[in-house]
């Protein structure tokens, strides 16, 4: 077998050598993990979490990297998509003997993407689905008690039960405690990456642009991410899963063919065609893009209704969601108009659409 | 000549969810050479039930297919200008999926 993408002739067992020596370096080099961690492998039953998990897990074992892996899926509730994905991680957990939680939207916000749908319509899915998914694991808060709740009635009733309920009580709360994470690992190829930078120049997201080629964000939230494929093709991974029979799930979700990052991955894969290198060298454009000192960029603080990390009064999670529960699909859609200073008015009334629409585009932290 | 061709990555939703055919096909006319080129349009023709714009765009794969030949990258054999033999096994993956 042979790979072209640098015009390097290579048999099918070096590749093999080649392309897993290339991951354990970019984890040595950028100090991806730490010995005894336990790491969320993200999977969704596609080409590159399936590899990912088969490499990792291999390179654990090969380079004794100390590691408590498991897989980790999100179950967005999209019939005839995730539902058939969800049966390829069960297989994957099998396969590579490692452990899997299901974590689902439904359980969590009180909302399948199929409910989303219909209720907003083919446009915008996207953003709920991404939003909701980064916010799953590090405090999946939104669906159940307040923050006022949490921090001082539960515990206050914890201190009058007896520990077993306590722990049986936990054990059911579907809260951050359940997972138990020090790290979560994506697989984020090169031409992903490749296609954000780009879309983030498209709609002028200096904020994200300046994140997104990070190999690991997050370090300052409740848990950090890691892409150890950040420098590896598309191509490579599905090469390496196609001769080692792989099993994966191929198929598109059903939303996106509206989404907007259709077109930056069209446009990457025609780079790539003419130029191969183009991807890396797009992330390498991202990597030392600088802005400038004058431009004003978002604050970091926190939301004010679950603590999450947010540069605005309310994260956006928090946002959608309020939009969905009220019926206001449009809410934290697209860009503010009038209010240029993003401030939100969601305690007053909702019934105009400008005091509403306030959250800014490309002002989102994750 | 007799090949095999196989379908994946989603590919094979376009040829009825069938992932393995073997085929027959015959030299373009007054040729005694079939490339993949040829090979492509008869895919087209014959096996592309729907969406054909999900496996070509204008004489070659869609950007984001990927080609081997016996196992080999057809960016190595001359891509649309590789020459097909009897038996020989022809396989398109496509990556333009989630993962």
């Amino acid at each position: 077998m042979m790979l072209s993408i640098f015009v390097l002739k290579i048999c099918r067992e070096c590749f093999y050598e080649v392309f897993e020596e290339e991951i354990h370096q970019v984890i040595v080099q950028n100090r991806l993990f730490k010995s005894g961690e336990r790491v969320a492998i993200g999977a969704s039953g596609g080409k590159d979490s399936t590899v990912l998990a088969y490499v990792l897990s291999e390179l654990n074992r090969r380079h004794n990297y100390g590691l408590d892996l498991f897989l980790l899926s999100i179950d967005e509730g999209i019939t005839g998509y995730r539902d058939d994905s969800l049966e390829t991680v069960k297989r994957n957990e099998v396969q590579y003997g490692l452990p899997l939680q299901i974590v689902s939207y439904k359980d969590l916000y009180g909302w399948t993407m199929d409910d989303i749908v219909k209720m907003i319509g083919l446009k915008n899915n996207c953003t709920f689905c991404g939003v909701f998914r980064r916010q799953v694991i590090a405090f999946p808060l939104h669906s159940k008690h307040s923050l006022f709740t949490q921090k001082f009635i539960i515990p206050i009733i914890f201190c009058f039960m007896p520990s077993s309920l306590i722990d049986f009580l936990k054990a059911l709360d579907r809260g951050a405690t359940l997972l138990k994470v020090d790290k979560l690992v994506t697989g984020h190829n090169a031409d992903d990456i490749a296609e954000t930078v780009l879309l983030n120049i498209l709609r002028g997201d200096i904020a994200r642009l300046s994140r997104c080629t990070s190999i690991t964000t997050g370090e300052d939230g409740p848990i950090p991410r890691c892409k150890p494929f950040k420098y590896t093709y598309e191509k490579e991974i599905v090469m390496y899963a196609y001769f080692k029979k792989l099993d994966y799930f191929s198929t598109e979700c059903i939303y996106s063919p509206n989404a907007y990052r259709g077109f930056a991955r069209e446009f990457i894969k025609d780079l790539e065609r003419l130029r191969p290198r183009a991807i890396l060298d797009i992330i390498k454009s991202g990597e030392d893009f600088r802005i400038a000192t004058t431009t004003k960029m978002p604050e970091q603080g926190t939301c004010e209704r679950c603590g999450y990390i947010s540069s605005q009064k309310w994260c956006k999670a928090c946002v959608l969601l309020e939009g969905l529960n009220r019926g206001l699909p449009k809410m934290g859609i697209g860009r503010p108009r009038g209010n240029g200073n993003g401030d939100n008015k969601h305690t007053e009334a909702g019934s105009t659409a400008k005091s509403i629409e306030s959250k800014q585009c490309g002002s989102l932290d994750f | 000549m007799q090949l095999t061709l196989e379908f994946g990555g989603g590919l094979e939703l376009l040829c009825d969810s069938i992932k393995i055919h073997k085929v027959n096909i015959n030299f373009p006319n007054e040729s005694d050479i079939l490339t993949v080129k040829d090979l492509l349009s008869w895919v087209r023709t014959n096996l592309i039930k729907e969406r054909p714009e999900m496996f070509m765009k204008g004489d070659t794969v869609r950007p984001g297919v990927l080609v081997l030949v016996n196992d080999c990258d057809w960016e190595l054999s001359g891509q649309l200008d590789t020459t097909l033999e009897d038996k020989d096994v022809v396989v398109f993956i496509s990556t333009l999926h989630g993962g």
